[in-house]
């Protein structure tokens, strides 16, 4: 049997849509500015940082690019709390993304270090900057500039995996399409305009990448 | 004749001798009770898939609350007890059709059931409720005002207790039944709302954190299940039940198999 669409059950809900909806973007805009530094660090700590650093680094990137993001949000909300550390979900929905968007991009970065020409560096060390502030004035930016197309698709990943955060309650934009979803039992129409939502958030968040990018590497 | 009104000519007269041979397997009037007590055997109809009312044991018996109770009525009556396991969804067929003479499967009561079948008093309790850990003095859905409870959402538990909580009430919703229970057992909430057989198979996994009945939020009692007209069965399978009730067999049998006194309405 086909049923007709009919959007017009979703109205009574358009509420509950804008909420997950804000939540989404509040969350991807908060843990991308924390995720992001994070793997800055890790990938100081992997190229220029003391070598016990650098192997710490190295087994935090693996341990969460070798497994499910859903384990680590499991593990952290429903886990951690044997361990006496008891977190909101929304506060777990953070760590796990800023956790898991930290490994991605320590490595991503590194890969931008290494690319920046070893004459560059040579040059700083010839002026007397110490090894910080040829990290902070000599590579970081260039660094950054390789690797950034990466980075931006990295985010928007990111931003769409945040889907799964509602499987420990945290009320994002897939939340609120099961919610109303388990309520008019409108599945077609529901997840259509959930789909259509994230479509929107991804571009939108790649052209505010873009506009950043032009910003910060006026020529690149 | 045309070839069309021939077939409608047979099914006609095949429909007919169908009606004959119905009516010549069904008696006019049925005492089950005394057949019963003929036989010396009562057939009852137990399921073998729905712990804690019936499931497989280790040992390959049959074994839970309806599968004791089967027993406790069979002991009652004076006969032998023939188990037969059956579905939910066939069972109420295999009274119809006499292939048993009792149901007693988890069977709740509502208007289409009743048309068809006769129910007894309840045997044993079945609801969904709001649980919380021991001594926490929460009596009704008020009780939850500033609190946060945990529900599988889109569930009928969920959805009664969003309709009766507070506006201050926080509920938090969960994709399935198991993220429910564990966000109970990891603490991350302090009450959820869900049926009296989950929170017996919580109860028994995670005595640490056991859910206590707060409040009923949905009433669905069990049944004995038995034939339309069978008025001295019916009274014999009630004066069972009811002095089950009052010696304390139920409670026991709820004790048992749900991990839970029976609830002082029951």
């Amino acid at each position: 049997m086909i049923q007709h669409l009919n959007f017009g059950d979703l109205l009574p809900y358009w509420d509950v849509f804008a909420r997950g909806l804000l939540f989404t973007i509040v969350l991807t805009l908060t843990s991308t500015v924390a995720g992001l530094t994070l793997g800055t660090a890790g990938a100081w700590a992997r190229t220029f940082g003391p070598r016990w650093a650098g192997a710490l680094t190295r087994a935090y990137v693996e341990i969460i690019r070798n497994t499910p993001f859903i384990v680590q949000l499991f593990f952290i909300f429903f886990g951690l709390p044997a361990l006496g550390v008891k977190l909101s979900e929304n506060t777990a929905a953070f760590i796990a993304m800023v956790v898991n968007l930290g490994a991605y991009s320590t490595e991503i970065i590194r890969a931008g270090i290494e690319a920046v020409p070893k004459g560059h560096l040579e040059a700083g060390a010839s002026l007397a900057m110490s090894r910080w502030e040829i990290f902070r004035h000599i590579v970081l930016k260039p660094a950054i500039m390789n690797v950034y197309p990466a980075l931006s698709s990295q985010i928007i990943i990111v931003m769409l995996g945040s889907a799964v955060v509602s499987q420990i309650s945290a009320e994002d934009l897939t939340y609120a399409a099961n919610y109303i979803q388990s309520r008019n039992f409108r599945a077609f129409e529901v997840y259509i305009v959930a789909a259509l939502l994230y479509l929107l958030l991804a571009i939108g968040l790649r052209a505010l990448l873009r506009g950043i990018g032009r910003a910060i590497f006026p020529k690149g | 004749m045309t070839m069309l009104m021939r077939v409608a000519a047979k099914c006609a007269s095949a429909a007919a001798v169908a009606a004959v041979l119905v009516s010549a397997a069904l008696p006019a009037r049925a005492d089950t009770l005394a057949e019963i007590e003929k036989a010396k055997v009562v057939r009852i109809a137990v399921p073998q898939d729905f712990a804690p009312f019936g499931s497989v044991g280790p040992d390959l018996q049959p074994r839970g609350y309806d599968i004791d109770m089967a027993n406790y009525i069979a002991k009652q009556l004076g006969v032998k007890v023939e188990l037969v396991p059956v579905s939910s969804a066939n069972r109420i067929a295999y009274l119809q059709t006499h292939k048993v003479d009792l149901v007693i499967s988890s069977l709740g009561k509502n208007p289409e059931r009743e048309k068809v079948i006769d129910f007894s008093a309840p045997y044993a309790p079945f609801f969904s409720g709001v649980y919380g850990l021991k001594g926490e003095g929460v009596a009704d859905a008020a009780g939850l005002a500033g609190k946060t409870a945990g529900a599988t959402r889109g569930s009928i538990e969920e959805q009664e207790l969003t309709r009766l909580v507070p506006a201050s009430t926080t509920v938090k919703r969960y994709e399935d039944n198991n993220a429910t229970v564990s966000a109970f057992i990891s603490g991350q909430v302090d009450y959820i709302a869900t049926g009296n057989t989950v929170a017996a198979a919580v109860a028994e996994k995670s005595p640490s954190r056991k859910p206590e009945l707060k409040f009923i939020i949905k009433d669905s009692p069990c049944y004995v299940g038995l034939n339309k007209d069978e008025p001295a069965l019916l009274a014999k399978v009630n004066a069972i039940i009811a002095k089950a009730k009052a010696d304390g067999t139920l409670a026991g049998f709820s004790e048992t198999w749900l991990k839970a006194p029976l609830p002082a309405n029951f």
